[in-house]
């Protein structure tokens, strides 16, 4: 149950009353999605973002299932059965593998458009710390499984990006090599690590679907944020979720399926690597190893270490790596201002916008060949990220001085269109006529 | 307290960045890297236009059936296909009796075993038999090639960066390494005087590395007479089987681009449809919050009035 006025669910139907009183489930569907769940009303489209990433998941899971029933997970096999059984002689299996090569990309982009939506509107803040971090929990989940599917083609980027990133654990002083051997099943990766790949690459989806769940149970509970970072003062702030943010959730989703429609029927292999196209070869290590492109800012972050300084370099990329995901755990602590939305906090603003433009550099370094001015910028940028979220947001949030905030959400939608927004209980006047109210 | 040690661990991997931001750009203007010939000579792939490309891009199958027929007679001396199918050829046009010919007459034979003893033997392909390698294994092909290994073709043009055009441009694009120079009109040889082409290799500005191991494939116009035709230059020969390398990379491209077109169209429809019912579903509340039925008060108005005129008090 979310809000005190939430409304309770009242079958009409008798058989639904009949249904709701053994089993209910209609209930958990009418609190969830329908008129249970009132929802703030001046949502803007940042906020369809949520929905958008839970059917990219459905995609992955449906096109995933059958792709698994066609893949044989063996370093003799995988790349033949991807490459030419499933592209070529399965019924329509170039449009499931497609699917599913660019359902992740497009996964990744939506959750990355609905974390920094999360970023600028302090969706982390109390009450919501919990709901932050099990997304922080479902991200994680996303970035191993993604990466281990895209080790599953057995590709040459398959193969070295796996050597690659398993390499990171024999950073760690003497656990590190047994644990790498430990994970991969052998010294380099192989038949072992390729089939334990898939079955945790089966398995990790169902487990991200729970955290879901949960994610969303816990969203429920205070309710859904909204752009004034303003609590929910009455009912009049609210529209049930159905049909209001159904029907907006519902024509954005076709919209974004039509883009991401467009990436995979004709550019399919646009976002991904040539290289993945040739055999693993263990013997043959391609010029520039680079992850998908989701990985990149993290990449980045990992390469901009190239001093021993105490540590050796690559502890130092590898600790820096984790960390930078890991201090988003903080941030409900770490930013202790008590004004929820950037649109209020104008120094805060100014950095976020950094931040983005930040990330979008560390990105582009981490997919790029390295040279001497991308190693600099790369690092500029790494040591920006860390100041930012470790140092610039504890001191922006107590020294900065937000804007007035809106007494209500129903205040800061309505306001400067009064002749539109009569208080509750009086009708609008019609456009043409002069309002005789009462 | 918390925020105290994040704030430090921030400082410290800072700071670690920042003594290899300075590292960096020492090493950098202390000992510059020397300049690459790959670098500075290497050229992108050329522009050139196939009937493939672009959304609505579909195959020439005329085109495809010469670019199969330099395969077969260029190409596949050296490089399998083994992806694809005698089957699939079906796609280009041909029947199933030429089919089977072509499967017949391939002049690789199918590893098989002797019926009567199990020793190993070969037999005539058939049409469900994908294209026979030239060489048994990847020692024989090297013991061949001066130790270089000829890629499988299936693939190719999805392998590698520029697909079709990197084809046709390394194809075409070998060159007297002698006096050859880049777009700035530096002369390689000049400027790199240890970037000469080592014996058993090629010069070819489009390979990653300039020097491939593969000698110039096609050489002399009418390499290949075409049955249709179409006059066999170079130029012509390396575009059709590039085309054809396209096929075998992405034989479903043009139901992929079909299909695609198709789902745009209804996603696009969806879209509209979709948008327009959440703009009458949003219109009441985007102006305001209203009672209806008999709080309304219009209706309270009628009431009053109806009530005033058949003389009910109250």
């Amino acid at each position: 149950m979310s809000f005190s006025w939430a409304k309770p669910y009242e079958p009409k139907n008798p058989f639904m009353r009949w249904l709701d009183e053994r089993l209910p489930l209609p209930r958990l569907v009418y609190g969830a999605i329908g008129g249970g769940y009132p929802v703030p009303r001046n949502l803007n489209y940042f906020w369809n973002f949520g929905v958008l990433a839970g059917i990219f998941l459905t995609v992955q899971i449906v096109t995933g299932i059958v792709l698994a029933m066609h893949y044989y997970a063996t370093t003799d096999g995988a790349f033949t059965s991807v490459n030419q059984l499933i592209m070529r002689d399965v019924n329509a299996g170039w449009l499931l593998r497609y699917a599913h090569m660019n359902g992740a990309s497009f996964f990744f982009l939506v959750t990355y458009i609905h974390i920094f939506r999360g970023l600028y509107y302090g969706s982390y803040k109390a009450p919501r710390e919990l709901v932050w971090m099990l997304g922080l929990v479902i991200y994680l989940l996303m970035m191993a499984t993604g990466f281990m599917g895209y080790v599953l083609p057995w590709g040459q980027m398959s193969y070295w990006g796996a050597q690659v990133i398993t390499g990171f654990f024999s950073a760690f002083p003497i656990i590190g090599e047994p644990l790498r051997v430990f994970l991969l099943g052998g010294y380099a990766p192989d038949q072992a690590a390729l089939t334990r790949f898939f079955s945790l690459h089966y398995l990790l989806p169902f487990v991200i679907a729970g955290v879901v769940i949960l994610h969303i149970w816990a969203l429920h509970i205070p309710g859904s944020g909204n752009p004034t970072g303003v609590d929910v003062k009455s009912e009049k702030d609210t529209l049930p979720f159905h049909p209001f943010y159904t029907a907006k959730d519902g024509w954005f989703a076709a919209a974004m399926l039509l883009a991401y429609c467009l990436v995979t029927f004709f550019v399919p292999n646009y976002l991904g690597h040539p290289d993945n196209y040739i055999q693993a070869n263990p013997l043959a290590t391609p010029a520039h190893i680079v992850p998908e492109w989701y990985f990149w800012p993290f990449y980045a972050i990992l390469r901009s270490f190239t001093v021993d300084f105490i540590l050796p370099a690559k502890l130092w990329g590898v600790l820096a790596m984790f960390a930078s995901i890991l201090l988003l755990f903080f941030l409900p602590w770490l930013d202790k201002s008590p004004v929820r939305s950037g649109s209020y906090r104008p120094v805060f603003k100014r950095f976020f916008w950094l931040l983005v433009i930040d990330v979008l550099i560390l990105g582009y370094i981490g997919g790029a060949p390295i040279n001497w001015w991308r190693v600099a910028l790369g690092q500029a940028a790494s040591a920006y990220y860390f100041i930012h979220f470790l140092v610039i947001l504890p001191l922006v949030s107590a020294f900065e001085t937000p804007l007035p905030l809106p007494i209500s959400i129903s205040d800061s939608v309505l306001h400067g269109e009064a002749a539109e927004a009569a208080p509750v209980g009086q009708k609008a006047p019609r456009r043409g006529s002069t309002a005789t109210a009462g | 307290m918390l925020r105290f040690i994040l704030g430090f661990i921030g400082a410290v991997f800072a700071a670690v960045l920042l003594i290899s931001f300075f590292s960096n750009l020492a090493t950098y203007f202390q000992n510059p890297p020397a300049p690459l010939a790959a670098e500075a000579f290497h050229k992108e792939p050329k522009e050139v236009r196939f009937s493939s490309d672009g959304p609505f891009g579909r195959f020439d199958k005329a085109q495809l059936q010469r670019g199969f027929q330099v395969y077969s007679e260029v190409c596949s001396a050296c490089h399998s296909l083994k992806m694809v199918s005698f089957r699939d050829l079906k796609q280009l046009g041909y029947n199933d009796a030429e089919i089977k010919k072509i499967a017949s007459d391939w002049k690789t034979q199918v590893p098989s075993i002797n019926p009567d003893t199990g020793e190993a033997a070969t037999r005539k392909a058939l049409p469900s038999d994908n294209f026979p390698a030239p060489f048994a294994n990847e020692t024989a092909a090297r013991a061949a090639n001066n130790n270089a290994l000829p890629p499988d073709l299936s693939l190719i043009t999805k392998a590698r960066e520029g697909g079709p055009h990197y084809v046709y441009s390394l194809i075409t694009g070998y060159t007297n390494q002698a006096g050859y120079k880049n777009e700035k009109g530096e002369e390689l040889l000049k400027k790199f005087p240890d970037a000469k082409t080592p014996q058993n290799l090629h010069f070819n500005p489009y390979f990653a590395n300039l020097n491939i191991a593969m000698p110039p494939p096609l050489t002399s116009s009418g390499q290949v007479s075409y049955a249709d035709g179409t006059k066999p230059t170079v130029d012509q020969m390396a575009k059709d089987v590039a085309a054809f390398l396209v096929w075998t990379a992405e034989p479903n491209l043009e139901s992929r681009h079909a299909a695609g077109l198709a789902v745009a169209i209804f996603l696009l429809i969806a879209s509209i449809l979709g948008y327009l019912a959440y703009q009458q579903i949003w219109h009441e509340p985007k102006r305001a919050v209203r009672v209806t039925g008999a709080l309304d008060p219009e209706n309270q108005a009628k009431t009053r009035r109806a009530k005033a005129k058949s003389g009910i008090a109250g």
